[in-house]
C-alpha cells in the first residue's frame, strides 16, 4: 500500500506545479497508478534505497531517478539497473 | 527483489484483489521541470512512517490506515528519526539501521553541497503507507501537503515507499 499512496501524494504534488519522481517497490502497483515518474527498483520491500549504510548504492539509485526529472512523456515507469563494478554504462 | 510472488499469500491475495486500477492518475499529468535541477528547491517525502521523537506516532488502529503526516525538518539529526510503520509486509531492521534507506536525508544533502541540487527544503514530509482507504489522503492531506510545499517555494519532489 506504500507504493499507492506514494502515486497519490506524488500526483497532488504534480498538480501544485512540482515536478516529482517516485522509486517504487511493487511494479505491478505503480504500473496500474501511473504516477509521472517512476523507477522500480529490485530490491525487497522495506529496502527502497536497496542496503542501509550503503551510501553509495543509495546515490546510485537516487542519481538514476533524478535522471528521469526531465522527461515529460508520461507515465514514465523505467527499472533500475544495479551497476556492475568496472562498467562505464551506469543507467539504461 | 519485490514481485508479488515474493510476498505472504495473504499480502500477495489482498494486493491482487485490491482495486488500484480505481486510483489511477488522471492522464497526462506532468509538471515540467522549470529550471535546471541544480538551481531547483528540492523536498522529500516518505511512507516510512517516519517521524521525529516529539512528535505522536501514527494511528495503527485505524483499518483504513492512518492519512496524517509529520513534518520533518531538514536540521534533524537523521538518526534521531522514528520508524513507527505498522505493516508486517517488511523487515523494519533495514530502517531501524539507517532511515536513509527510505528517507535520505543525508544523501540530499550531499547532494546540496556538491551542487547537484540547488538547495534542500526547510521541512520534509512522512506518511505512513498501508493506507487502505486513501479517500482522506487524497481530498485533504496530499493536497495539504502539495500546497505547503509549493508555498515554500519547492521545484522537485523525491518520493519514497518502503
Amino acid at each position: 500500500m506504500c507504493n499507492q499512496t506514494v502515486c497519490l501524494v506524488q500526483a497532488a504534488l504534480e498538480r501544485e506545479g512540482i515536478t516529482t519522481v517516485s522509486i517504487s517497490l511493487l511494479r505491478e502497483v505503480t504500473a496500474q497508478l501511473k504516477p509521472p515518474r517512476a523507477m522500480w527498483v529490485p530490491f525487497p520491500m522495506g529496502f527502497p534505497l536497496g542496503e542501509p549504510n550503503n551510501p553509495d548504492l543509495q546515490h546510485q539509485i537516487i542519481a538514476a531517478a533524478l535522471r528521469l526529472l526531465e522527461r515529460n512523456d508520461v507515465p514514465v515507469l523505467e527499472n533500475f539497473k544495479v551497476i556492475e563494478p568496472g562498467t562505464t554504462n551506469l543507467h539504461e | 527483489m519485490a514481485t508479488y510472488s515474493d510476498l505472504s499469500l495473504h499480502v500477495r491475495l489482498f494486493l491482487k484483489g485490491y482495486p488500484f486500477s480505481r486510483y489511477a492518475i488522471e492522464p497526462g499529468l506532468c509538471a515540467k521541470l522549470s529550471k535546471p535541477l541544480n538551481q531547483s528547491r528540492v523536498a522529500l517525502v516518505t511512507t516510512a512512517g517516519l517521524r521525529t521523537p516529539d512528535q505522536q506516532g501514527f494511528d495503527h488502529s485505524n483499518k483504513k490506515g492512518d492519512s496524517t503526516f509529520r513534518e520533518i525538518p531538514t536540521a534533524i539529526a537523521s538518526q534521531t528519526l522514528i520508524e513507527s510503520h505498522r505493516s508486517y509486509a517488511f523487515d523494519h531492521l533495514g530502517l531501524a539501521a539507517d532511515t536513509n534507506l527510505a528517507f535520505p536525508l543525508d544523501r540530499f544533502r550531499e547532494l546540496e553541497t556538491r551542487g547537484v541540487i540547488g538547495q534542500l527544503n526547510h521541512r520534509h514530509f512522512s506518511f505512513m503507507g498501508s493506507i487502505v482507504g486513501p479517500g482522506k489522503l487524497m481530498e485533504e492531506t496530499a493536497p495539504q501537503v502539495a500546497r505547503m510545499l509549493r508555498e515554500d517555494g519547492v521545484d522537485v519532489a523525491f518520493l519514497t515507499p518502503v
